[in-house]
Parts: C-alpha cells; sequence; structure tokens
C-alpha cells in the first residue's frame, strides 16, 4: 500500500549507490589520475586496446550501468540536498529537473553504446 | 489562555545564522556525504565522454586522453576521488542501519556487515585493474 | 559581575521569552554553584528557587525516564536532567527551548504537533483476526519476536530526535523520527496485523520519505532508540512492499 510512488526512485538511488561504493573509487584512481600521470603500462589506454574491450556485449551493458545507476543516484541525493538546504518552495520542479537529467544522461549512454 | 498570547513559530531555530549544517560537525559531515554524489556523477560523465570521443575515432580519443593530463583535470580528479572514498566509506556504514539482521534475539554486530563490503570493494577493483591493465 | 566565573560558580545564560510582556525574546545571564553533580535541570531549577522565580522550564522525573526536560545546551538536544555542569564547566553554558517546536514561555514549547503525528500512526495492537477472548489466555511471544521490535518501544517521548532534525523544522507535516519509530514498533510486533493500515501515514511523502539520512535523531536519542535504523528499515520494507504491489497487482498480500 505504498501512497508514495518515492520507493521507485529510492531503489535506483540505492542501486546508483551501491554501484558507486564498489566501482567509482577504482576508475577515477586508474582512468582520471595513474593513467594521466603515466603510472599505468603505455599501452594500457592505447586506442584499438580500448575499442576492442568495448566490443564486447558484456563490457557495455558493465559501461551502461556504471554510468546510469550513479545519474540516478545523484539525481535522488542532490534533489533532497537541495530541499535540505531551503529550497522546499521548488520541490516538484527540482525533482523533475534532476531526474530528468538522469534519464537524459541514461538515454544518451545507451545511444553511445549501442546506437 | 489568553487568545492574543504569540508563540515563537517552530522555525526560530532555522533561520538563524548560519545555516544549520554549518553549525555543527555532524551536520556538515551529513552535507559533505551527500556533496559526494556530485563528484560521482561528474566523473560518471566524463567517463561517459570517453567512450564518445571513442566512438569518433582515434585521433579524438587520444584528445581526451590529453586534456585528461592537464593539471587541472588531474586535480579535480583527486578531489573526485576523495570525495569518492567518502561516499564508499560513509554507504558501507550506513547500509547495516537498513537491516536489522538478527538471529535469534541476537542482533548480528554491524562490523560482520560492513566486513564483506569491504572485501566485495577490493575484489572488485582488482578485477576492474586486471581488465584495464592486462584484460 | 565579573565576566570570568569564579572557582566554584558557573554562568548559564539562559533563553527567556514572556509574550504577556509583549518583549522580544532575549539571554538572560544567571550565576549558579558548580556542584559535580548537578546537570542543568539542577542548576535551573536553583534559578527559580534563589533568584528568578518566573523562570518556566517543564521537568517531572530527573532521572532521564519520563521525557520532560529536554532543552538545548549549547545548540545540542539534550535532557536537562542528564546533561551534567562538570561536562562544559568552566566554560558558559547556553540554554534554550528545544529546537523545531512553537515556544510558548522561557524553555517551554507547544508539543501538539507531535502528539497528533504519534497519534497519526495508530500506536496500538491493531488486530485483523479480531481479538482473543480473554479465557483464551495471552497472546505468546518468543524472546526473539520481542527483540525484533524492544529497542524501538524504549521511546519516552523526550522529542530530542525532532530537536535534532532539520528536516522536521524544514517541512511541519513531516511525521518524524519518533513517530515512524514507534510505528515500527508495532509493525514489528508479532501480535500487531496493522502494518497495512499504517503505511497510508507511514509510507506518505510526509511520511519515511522526506527523511535524508541525517542520523542526528539517533545520535541525540537518550534511549538508544535508533529511530534513523526505525526509518531506514521502513523505507526498505516500504520499497519491497511497492515493487511488489507494481509487479503483482492482483496478488494477495500476506495478511500481518
Amino acid at each position: 500500500m505504498a501512497k508514495s510512488n518515492e520507493p521507485f526512485w529510492w531503489s535506483l538511488f540505492s542501486a546508483g549507490g551501491v554501484v558507486a561504493a564498489l566501482l567509482i573509487p577504482i576508475h577515477i584512481l586508474l582512468f582520471g589520475i595513474a593513467g594521466p600521470l603515466g603510472m599505468l603500462p603505455a599501452d594500457a589506454l592505447e586506442f584499438s586496446r580500448m575499442q576492442a574491450l568495448l566490443a564486447h556485449p558484456l563490457t557495455r551493458l558493465y559501461c551502461f550501468v556504471l554510468i546510469s545507476l550513479p545519474l540516478f543516484h545523484w539525481a535522488h541525493r542532490f534533489r533532497f540536498t537541495l530541499v535540505d538546504l531551503g529550497l522546499h518552495g521548488a520541490a516538484m520542479l527540482i525533482a523533475v529537473l534532476c531526474y530528468g537529467a538522469a534519464i537524459a544522461g541514461t538515454i544518451v549512454a545507451a545511444l553511445t553504446l549501442w546506437g | 489562555m489568553k487568545p492574543d498570547v504569540r508563540t515563537i513559530p517552530a522555525n526560530w531555530w532555522l533561520r538563524r545564522s548560519p545555516p544549520w549544517w554549518l553549525r555543527r560537525r555532524p551536520y556538515f559531515l551529513f552535507m559533505l556525504r551527500e556533496l559526494t554524489s556530485v563528484f560521482v556523477a561528474a566523473y560518471v560523465v566524463i567517463f561517459l565522454v570517453m567512450i564518445r570521443r571513442l566512438n569518433e575515432g582515434q585521433a579524438a580519443y587520444e584528445a581526451f586522453l590529453d586534456s585528461l593530463k592537464s593539471p587541472l583535470a588531474v586535480l579535480f580528479h583527486i578531489v573526485a576521488l576523495a570525495f569518492a572514498l567518502f561516499h564508499t566509506i560513509t554507504w558501507f556504514h550506513l547500509t547495516p542501519k537498513a537491516m536489522a539482521v538478527r538471529i535469534g534475539e541476537e542482533r548480528v554486530k554491524p562490523a560482520l556487515i560492513i566486513a564483506p563490503n569491504y572485501a566485495a570493494w577490493a575484489v572488485l577493483s582488482a578485477i576492474v585493474a586486471w581488465f584495464l591493465l592486462k584484460g | 559581575m565579573a565576566n570570568s566565573t569564579s572557582e566554584g560558580t558557573m554562568r548559564l545564560e539562559v533563553f527567556r521569552y514572556s509574550p504577556e510582556k509583549g518583549e522580544e525574546p532575549r539571554f538572560q545571564t544567571y550565576e549558579v554553584p558548580f556542584r559535580k553533580d548537578w546537570v542543568v535541570l539542577d542548576a535551573l531549577n536553583h534559578i527559580k528557587d534563589q533568584s528568578d522565580g518566573s523562570l518556566s522550564f517543564r521537568w517531572s522525573c530527573r532521572m532521564g525516564v519520563c521525557g520532560s526536560c529536554g532543552v538545548m545546551v549549547n545548540g545540542v538536544p539534550k535532557l536537562g536532567c542528564s546533561a551534567f555542569l562538570r561536562d562544559y564547566y568552566p566554560n558558559p553554558i547556553r540554554v534554550e527551548p528545544l529546537a523545531n517546536f512553537p515556544v510558548l514561555r522561557d524553555l517551554v514549547f507547544q508539543l501538539d504537533s507531535f502528539l497528533e503525528k504519534l497519534k497519526s500512526i495508530q500506536p496500538w495492537i491493531v488486530r485483523r483476526d479480531g481479538e482473543k477472548p480473554v479465557s483464551e489466555g495471552e497472546y505468546l511471544q518468543t524472546p526473539a519476536q520481542h527483540a525484533r521490535f524492544k529497542d524501538f518501544s524504549m521511546c519516552i517521548n523526550c522529542m530530542l530526535c525532532y530537536g535534532a532534525c532539520p528536516v522536521v523544522g524544514m517541512e511541519p507535516h513531516f511525521l518524524g523520527p519518533a513517530a515512524i519509530a514507534l510505528a515500527q514498533r508495532y509493525n514489528l510486533d508479532s501480535r500487531d496485523q496493522g502494518r497495512d493500515q499504517r503505511q497510508e501515514t507511514v509510507a506518505s511523502h510526509d511520511g519515511i520519505w522526506q527523511c535524508t539520512f541525517i542520523g542526528e535523531c539517533s545520535a541525540v536519542c537518550p534511549k538508544h532508540v535508533d529511530p534513523a535504523g526505525a526509518i531506514q528499515q521502513a523505507k526498505l520494507a516500504s520499497t519491497v512492499d511497492w515493487f511488489k504491489e507494481v509487479l503483482w497487482p492482483f496478488g494477495g498480500r500476506e495478511k500481518r
């Protein structure tokens, strides 16, 4: 008897939180710090190698989950943060903008990976 | 009761300065925790852009990799990593609160729920690193 | 008086508000003797006895079980009877009414909204199957069944959790920590069958879903009820319900 549809967004938030907690740090470390600073083997991020990695359907699915779920995690958390900061007057608008952005990002990710 | 007695409205406390989340350490840490989601989202957008550049061909991809080497980009990623780690740690420690796992009368110690999360984190990170470096 | 507190006394800055005088709220400073075993409530009673009989505040048991004496001590919700002067000595203490409630006078706040919220979650055993006649004896409950809800039954309605929660201050209709913990107390009680009934209120937008898990409610609770935990557990349970309803719209739900 759920009077509210919040559970739907909350489950996306939770799933995104788990994905972000488990996978985001290593990705930032490898792609954002170690790679650019030259700490990885020379060919680790090499174009044809990365293309080959991405060609695999499971890699694409992985990337989709890695991008989409954390976006919904952000949307839900950020929406409530803005309310906690005092913006509760625009609560509905903020919700639409946040979830809308996450949905848009998800669509772009899908098109990028499988378009 | 006097009909015209004025009560101070309930929001008297919140209306003061500084904003509530700057007044005490737990509140500030809460705000930082919530802000981690901004850095997480910013990173996955960058990750998405990287994939798009890959699709656009070698020149575009390598230009993107070059842009990641700029001091500003590296600084952003260091800050983002700090926030991502803060998310991970707070997430693992808050998860047991949502589940009251009991064996009989005894509540399972939170540490027993938190530890496997850290283990999974280590294992998954190792797998991702392996895929990138050797896979 | 001199600015510094001399050995053996302590300074209290107490919030004063006398609406019948038409004045603005203000702080009044008092010097009280410092005794190692005194709590803030002792200091307030000393002030009322010895220097200023007009100071108004609620108290009763003075031992942390009645929930009457909630105040803000240096910006933190505390029971006046459980905040020891020695933990602050020799610095002055600021005593204010509990946050997020309308203030009637001095440290006395209006708690009607809290009582309404408590009532709204139906804090009693709800039976769908009807009551057993007394001749058939009690509803039996194992220690394990009791353990499921025991912590949530320890609430003394002191409202410190409401004073600690910014969402309570920002969203007047938010049910709040104690009310939701109390709802969980009954939902988890094996004798109760009213979870569905309570969900109308608990799982609404002004119920559990306003909570952003700041967690200070549990931090200030003098009885270790952990209302934040109750709310997160309620979120999980409501989410499972929601998915069940969406995926099996015509399936019967188990009667509780």
